[in-house]
């Protein structure tokens, strides 16, 4: 009796598993499509091709615009990640720890700038870049980014900090520690899985970013991977597998990222999500 | 010492713990007054002007954009457009959340690989995510019009279903958000209710709206305001897959801003509609927190 239970339990599990991958399919078509030679692109059936091609993904990395932009969005991803969690790590520990003025006022503010629609500032924002000098420069970005990455970073590091009893501190305090070393060595390492998530959430957003990327840049110096892929050139036919082979390479990094440290990007959404 | 001079040291050891929890926000916070707080300023003023740099055009309008827009059929357009996409792709992806949480949670191996299959669709960027649906929904080369028997729907052409396939793209990359906030409420949940469930012989249907669906009406809650917030200032889809069209039928609020203020170039209009996503927004979680008071869901 337990015996067929759990060979119809495990029947179920295979029935619930090839429905989750045939919620993946939209991926792994284009997967397919970015290694299916030229000829065999418009016709089906067939749903598989005779032969796998690597044409599509030459093609691709020999026009500069998509090795320049996967450059571009590395480099702009990287630097946005750490200011954002420098920036945020010292206000959240700020907000946390400290008895600061107009504290209900300055909260409300961060987690109404979670909710700020990028389309509202963009215009001015525009005209920031443009009045400083800095249309088609990573710094352009990494500084837009920054702004609506900081409120999550904040929100994100206050939940994880206040989960660390501030009395660890204290007593380090009393053993003679000061507050700095105390930071360094009680608060930091236990805030270590905060961080992890606080960075690959900003990181992941940074990369997935087009509204301000598609604004700010003009030319291959500073386009994001998704801008790129926006404007992939098609001179007389949509070249489909082209656009395939680089979606592939645009989606490699946050795959990676998410489905390697998964344990931390639950843990990030949960805690962004379940305070109050 | 007297109990004076101790009060006194202890307010000033109160304002230096206020000085140095200010001195340690202030990068932060000088930088949100910059890149946020200034521009949402700057942007209510711009709503107030006629700009069209082209022309060189630059003078105060008071509430002259929000008079236009007030008539302007392509404005309301754009609003029932953002309105219906919202209601829908929300609806369709907190149902489906549910569902799949639920099918997570009771798979007994896999369940890392499974979880790994849905959050690759969340992860991916959102401009491929409409690339992968413009080749899914192409009419002669297309996967869906192949598994719907080859048929010949031009998906993104039709006026009739081009908002359809738009709200299809959107809810599958956005459904495994809701999904894993439900999967993670429902790990915590102890395996004997459901044990004790079963015993007293409630099915499937009987689990799910009498012990499923009250355990996470908080968390859904939550799904519920963050994922309204995000379809209403959402993009990046709309702009890639469909550029608004065909004829305007899938031109939301932010494409109609965004074709304003840079295709156009009509700051000040842009702007206004800018301004008003911006208010639809804060207007909607301001309704949440009203109703999360008063339905005392803040446990």
């Amino acid at each position: 009796m337990t015996h067929r239970r759990a060979g119809a339990m495990r029947v179920r599990d295979w029935f619930v598993l090839a429905v989750f991958l045939v919620y993946a399919i939209p991926f792994f078509w284009q997967l397919l499509t970015s290694l299916k030679p030229e000829a065999e692109l418009m016709v089906l059936p067939p749903v598989l091709p005779t032969r796998l091609t690597g044409e599509h993904y030459r093609a691709v990395l020999e026009q500069s615009v998509m090795l320049r932009a996967l450059g571009n969005s590395f480099g702009v991803g990287a630097i946005t990640t750490v200011l954002a969690l420098g920036l945020g790590l010292f206000g959240a520990y700020g907000l946390a720890r400290y008895p600061v003025p107009g504290k209900g006022m300055l909260l409300l503010l961060i987690v109404g700038g979670t909710a700020f629609p990028q389309i509202a500032t963009v215009s001015p924002l525009y005209l920031l870049m443009r009045a400083l000098d800095l249309r088609d420069t990573w710094l352009a970005l990494i500084l837009a980014n920054t702004s609506f990455a900081l409120p999550l970073v904040i929100w994100l590091l206050m939940g994880f900090l206040q989960e660390i009893p501030a009395q660890l501190e204290e007593a380090a305090a009393v053993d003679g520690a000061s507050r700095p070393r105390a930071f360094r060595w009680i608060v930091l390492p236990l805030l270590a899985p905060g961080l992890a998530s606080a960075a690959l959430l900003t990181f992941l957003f940074s990369w997935n970013e087009f509204l301000f990327a598609y604004t700010f840049t003009a030319t291959e110096a500073s386009r994001t991977v998704p801008v790129a892929l926006a404007l992939f050139p098609g001179v007389f036919e949509v070249p489909w597998g082209d656009i395939a082979a680089a979606s592939m390479l645009a989606s490699v990094p946050p795959l990676v990222l998410v489905i390697g440290l998964q344990r931390y990007l639950v843990r990030g959404l949960l805690s962004g999500a379940l305070r109050d | 010492m007297t109990a004076g001079g101790g009060a006194g040291s202890a307010g000033r050891a109160e304002r230096r713990a206020r000085a140095r929890g200010l001195l340690l926000l202030a990068p932060a916070l000088l930088t949100l007054a910059t890149l946020t707080l200034y521009p949402t300023i700057w942007v209510g003023w711009l709503s107030l002007q006629r700009r069209m740099p082209i022309f060189g055009v630059s003078r105060f309008e008071g509430l002259g954009n929000y008079a236009f827009l007030a008539t302007d059929p392509r404005f309301w357009k754009a609003a029932q457009v953002t309105v219906l996409f919202t209601l829908a792709s929300v609806a369709l992806e907190l149902a489906g959340g549910v569902l799949a949480a639920v099918a997570l949670r009771g798979l007994r191996t896999g369940s890392r690989i499974a979880l790994s299959l849905l959050l690759l669709a969340w992860a991916l960027p959102s401009v491929v995510t409409a690339k992968l649906f413009e080749w899914l929904f192409h009419p002669a080369a297309g996967l869906i019009n192949f598994a719907l028997g080859g048929v010949a729907l031009n998906w993104l052409g039709d006026p009739r279903l081009a908002l359809p396939g738009l709200i299809l793209a959107d809810v599958w990359r956005t459904l495994p958000f809701v999904a894993v906030l439900c999967y993670a409420r429902l790990l915590a949940i102890p395996a004997e209710v459901y044990e004790a469930a079963q015993l007293d012989g409630a099915g499937a249907v009987a689990t799910l709206t009498r012990i499923t669906l009250p355990l996470l009406r908080r968390i859904l809650f939550i799904a519920l305001l963050f994922r309204t917030l995000d379809a209403l200032r959402s993009f990046d889809l709309m702009f890639v897959l469909t550029g608004g069209g065909p004829a305007g039928t899938t031109e939301t609020l932010t494409v109609y801003a965004y074709r304003s203020l840079f295709q156009a170039v009509q700051l000040g209009l842009g702007s206004a509609v800018g301004v008003v996503v911006f208010a639809l927004v804060m207007l909607v979680a301001w309704a949440y927190l009203r109703a999360l008071r008063s339905q005392g869901l803040t446990a």
